[in-house]
């Protein structure tokens, strides 16, 4: 279990002295990660590792050290690594811990004992499976890139001397592929995944499968003409799309002015089917989480409703600063302070399923994967360009793939050139769901 | 004791076996919103312990360095590399440092913390008085010193202390046509000299710069045209185009567009690339890699010809041929892989001036951002932070921000003017399968004859 973590953490925060506020992260994980080629495994790695991370604040600063080991004198050197950081900092008012602020903690189903118990030639075996599964699911699979399973048990407690004292653990595994298909000089690839908390909830099948079905539909790919048209976005384009997207409604980003939404809550910012929700306690979510970084209670927030702005999120420094409370969205790993974002989101999903909503397509693009949103979308300006590919659509019906192109418009203008939101839901390992997205006018970079 | 873990660490009858140590002290400082948010210390250390069985790696790491720690990850790393045989091996060590063939002149751990916060006032100030229209500004300081130790079964023994001091300004512009942003980093494999070589007033005024000039900028167009791209503005085009597609585990996997093409031509006459981690102070400068091996300039491609991949120890093994210094690992928890150091093109002989004004309508990317690259397809894209119209052979509009994508093979061969005006480019941590390394890039300024600009303008 995980109460020694806490009380590592508690043993830190005695240590605080008069007028300082001490919070002391822990944590600890066991990940396990195996890669196999050609039926043998490539390389096992499996291995414990452990952290903490010290923050101190006194007289309105705050000093911040953190490191890769639990023994009591790196500790002690951590400690005063932080106290010292401390005093180079300028003051500011609003800095301060997180306090308790009586939202209960919501118990989730996170940490599954069948991961311990599932032994490495399971695991092994269950990579093995899914590189043979896609190697047999087209005649045109020319190899692999990849094929692995992953899991990982992390633990983490949190404790301060204003009164938090939080501690949680939980389990996940997953199995990815990446698939090559050729086809008379052509080289095409696709990638497919199954994720769960634990191995019984892995489908090596649905990975293969998918990662075979992405590589070969775009074999004999070219590049399309420059043209604005609708875009049909796949639930993985979306997923990330709406992961941008709240960078946007984090109350840093508004506060330091970096935010496009910064003066705009109560007013439309998208078209009336877009409802954006951000919901850490959604047990199904691959980042669902029962605590932030703070270790106050994670909680469902309605951002958009509707089109309309309602809420941004905080954590207990930009809560203060804003004037209002923290929304449970503290974000960290013990080697940084705690950030501000949105944990899980989700559009909510609309009543057509996605084959209708690419049905009433005259003339566009089934937006299967993008690439180079890191350098392509800048979301303090909302200009957006992603490279691309995907299937053409025609007249409501699919027709030969593309690739190589980019899709352009600006963050501001997508939201409100949404035109449906599909019933599909799909859970991916990001902190977003996917669900089909129809969005009009957009400019279709290629020949 | 490094014999006593690597026969350990062989015992079930693995071929190879590898200890890597690395004790990693950082501290970084940011200011953000006018105040100096916080200073932060860190610490890692530790060791990852690695077996090769036939095809097969098994792989552990600790945090515990004692004999006991130590002995422990072995018999891990062996287990999961699971030989068959066993038996009793020894193995005795030879030592062989790499040379860097310069020396820090200031170690930044010993330089008062009160100094570096002063450098993150000074480029805030400076950066918001360029204009009203600076609305923020963010600056962060960042330096890390890291030791590693590599020994291993083969007898090698090699130490390194790896030295990076880092410094970064962003802006945030605000005016009529909303928010705009710049942002300049600098960083070298030096310590805190870093600041004799680099004017950070200057560095702040560039970033103000950059956000004010896009405030004016117009929509990037959309479709194919010539593009130039200035000297020094990132070598992430190459980085893209054929770096990653030239490293020798996605080459051996068949994952590569330039698979089998050792001896063809694959790039227009003229263009000659290299990795070269020798580079002196340069952001991906090594002594030694991750395995221990020497780091070495390396030329990829020769006048338009591949000549050679990039190696690691694991496939150069295989292949029965010497690494070429480039396995490394974001740290003592990962696996080392191939990976690139500094990557660059070399200067041609065109003067930079009239190879803008020979293009009739085109775009100037003169600073680049990131990229990614599908190294089985070669298509790949990478952004333009800093970019403008060329129209009749003049530099005239500044763009909004993209992306341009393209196909490395193709984009190779259209790469139809070189100047003679190479630079360094800015800093880069390069990403792949989850581990960041830094690397550095360079370019002369150059043109590609046609790319896919990723705008939504016509």
């Amino acid at each position: 279990m995980s109460e020694d973590l806490l009380e590592v953490a508690d043993r830190v925060v005695a240590q605080a002295r008069a007028g300082e506020q001490v919070e002391a992260v822990v944590v600890r994980g066991t990940d396990t990660e195996i890669k196999v080629y050609g039926a043998e495994v490539e390389s096992l790695s499996s291995a414990q590792s452990q952290g903490v991370g010290i923050r101190v604040v006194v007289d309105g600063r705050q000093g911040f050290a953190y490191a890769g080991s639990l023994d009591e004198s790196v500790i002690a050197e951590t400690l005063a690594e932080a106290r010292d950081n401390a005093g180079f900092a300028t003051h500011d008012e609003f800095l301060g811990l997180a306090e308790p602020d009586g939202v209960p903690v919501q118990e989730l189903d996170l940490f599954r004992d069948a991961l311990e118990s599932f032994g490495p030639e399971d695991k092994v075996a269950l990579a093995v499976e899914v590189e043979r599964a896609v190697l047999a699911a087209d005649p045109r699979i020319t190899g692999i890139e990849s094929a692995e399973y992953m899991d990982g048990l992390s633990e983490a407690a949190v404790a301060t001397t204003t009164g938090i004292r939080s501690v949680g653990r939980e389990t996940s595994c997953y199995v990815a592929t990446y698939a090559m298909a050729g086809e008379g000089g052509d080289t095409q690839t696709g990638f497919g995944f199954s994720v769960g908390r634990e191995p019984g909830e892995l489908d090596p099948g649905k990975a293969a499968a998918d990662a075979a079905d992405r590589a070969t539909r775009m074999l004999g790919a070219r590049k399309p003409p420059t043209s604005r048209l609708t875009i049909v976005l796949d639930p993985w384009v979306t997923a990330q799309f709406v992961g941008l997207l709240g960078y946007t409604l984090n109350g840093d980003a508004v506060l330091k002015g970096r935010s496009l939404f910064a003066e705009r809550l109560g007013e439309g910012v998208a078209s009336p089917l877009v409802t954006l929700i951000d919901d850490p306690t959604d047990v199904r979510a691959y980042s669902a989480t029962d605590t932030d970084g703070e270790g106050l209670a994670t909680r469902r927030n309605v951002l958009v409703r509707e089109g309309v702005l309602e809420r941004f999120v905080h954590n207990a420094y930009t809560a203060r600063r804003a004037g209002t409370v923290s929304t449970g969205n503290a974000v960290r790993g013990f080697k940084s302070t705690p950030s501000v974002d949105c944990l899980f989101l989700t559009l909510q999903p609309g009543p057509t399923p996605p084959a209708d909503l690419i049905a009433d397509v005259d003339d566009g693009i089934l937006v299967l994967d993008v690439s180079g949103l890191h350098s392509g979308v800048n979301p303090v300006s909302g200009d957006l360009s992603t490279g691309a590919e995907g299937i053409r659509i025609r007249g409501g019906q699919l027709a030969e793939p593309v690739r190589e192109f980019t899709v352009a418009s600006t963050l501001q203008k997508m939201l409100h050139d949404v035109r449906a939101v599909g019933s599909d839901l799909e859970f991916l390992p990001m902190n977003a769901a996917g669900v089909t997205l129809v969005v009009d006018d957009v400019t279709v970079s290629g020949s | 004791m490094l014999e006593e873990v690597l026969g350990a660490a062989l015992r079930t009858g693995g071929e190879f076996a590898e200890v890597f140590a690395e004790d990693r002290r950082s501290s970084s400082a940011v200011l953000d919103d006018g105040r100096v948010e916080e200073l932060t210390s860190g610490r890692d250390r530790g060791a990852g312990i690695r077996v090769v069985v036939g095809d097969t790696t098994g792989f552990a790491h600790t945090a515990d360095l004692t004999e006991d720690g130590l002995l422990a990850a072995a018999e891990a790393a062996a287990a999961a590399a699971k030989g068959g045989g066993g038996g009793t091996n020894t193995v005795a060590l030879t030592r062989r440092n790499g040379n860097r063939g310069y020396a820090i002149e200031t170690y930044p751990g010993d330089v008062p913390k009160a100094r570096k916060v002063e450098l993150l006032t000074r480029a805030d100030e400076v950066a918001r008085s360029v204009g009203d229209a600076i609305s923020q500004v963010s600056v962060s300081y960042g330096d890390n010193r890291r030791r590693i130790l590599v020994a291993n079964s083969d007898g090698l023994l090699a130490e390194d202390d790896t030295v990076r001091t880092f410094f970064a300004v962003s802006c945030v512009a605000s005016g009529d046509t909303g928010m705009q942003t710049g942002r300049e980093s600098v960083g070298l494999t030096v310590g805190f000299e870093l600041f004799d070589l680099y004017d950070i007033d200057e560095l702040a005024r560039r970033a103000a710069d950059r956000a004010l000039t896009k405030l004016a900028a117009r929509p990037a167009p959309s479709g194919q045209m010539p593009v130039v791209i200035a000297s020094g503005g990132g070598g992430v085009l190459f980085h893209e185009a054929c770096g990653h597609g030239l490293e020798a585990d996605l080459v051996s996997k068949g994952a590569s567009v330039f698979r089998d093409r050792v001896g063809q031509r694959v790039a227009s006459p003229g263009v000659t690339v290299v990795d070269d981690g020798t580079m002196a102070k340069e952001w991906g400068n090594i002594a030694i890699d991750d395995e221990g091996n020497p780091a070495q300039r390396n030329v990829l491609i020769e006048d338009g010809i591949l000549t050679d991949y990039m190696w690691d120890q694991l496939r150069a093994r295989k292949e029965g041929r010497p690494s070429s210094g480039n396995g490394r690992r974001q740290s003592y928890q990962h696996l080392p892989m191939v990976r690139m150091t500094n990557t660059y093109l070399l200067a041609g002989t065109d003067d930079p001036d009239d190879i803008v004004a020979s293009t009739e309508k085109g775009v100037l990317v003169k600073h680049l951002g990131g990229g990614q690259v599908n190294t089985a397809t070669g298509d790949f894209v990478f952004g333009m932070t800093e970019a403008y119209l060329i129209e009749g052979g003049q530099v005239t509009e500044p763009l909004r921000e993209g992306n341009l994508i393209g196909n490395g093979p193709e984009v190779l061969q259209r790469i139809d003017a070189l100047g003679d005006d190479f630079a360094m480019g800015p800093p880069g941590t390069c990403g792949k399968d989850g581990q960041g390394v830094p690397v550095g890039d360079g370019v002369p300024t150059l043109r590609v004859s046609s790319l896919t600009i990723g705008g939504t303008a016509a």
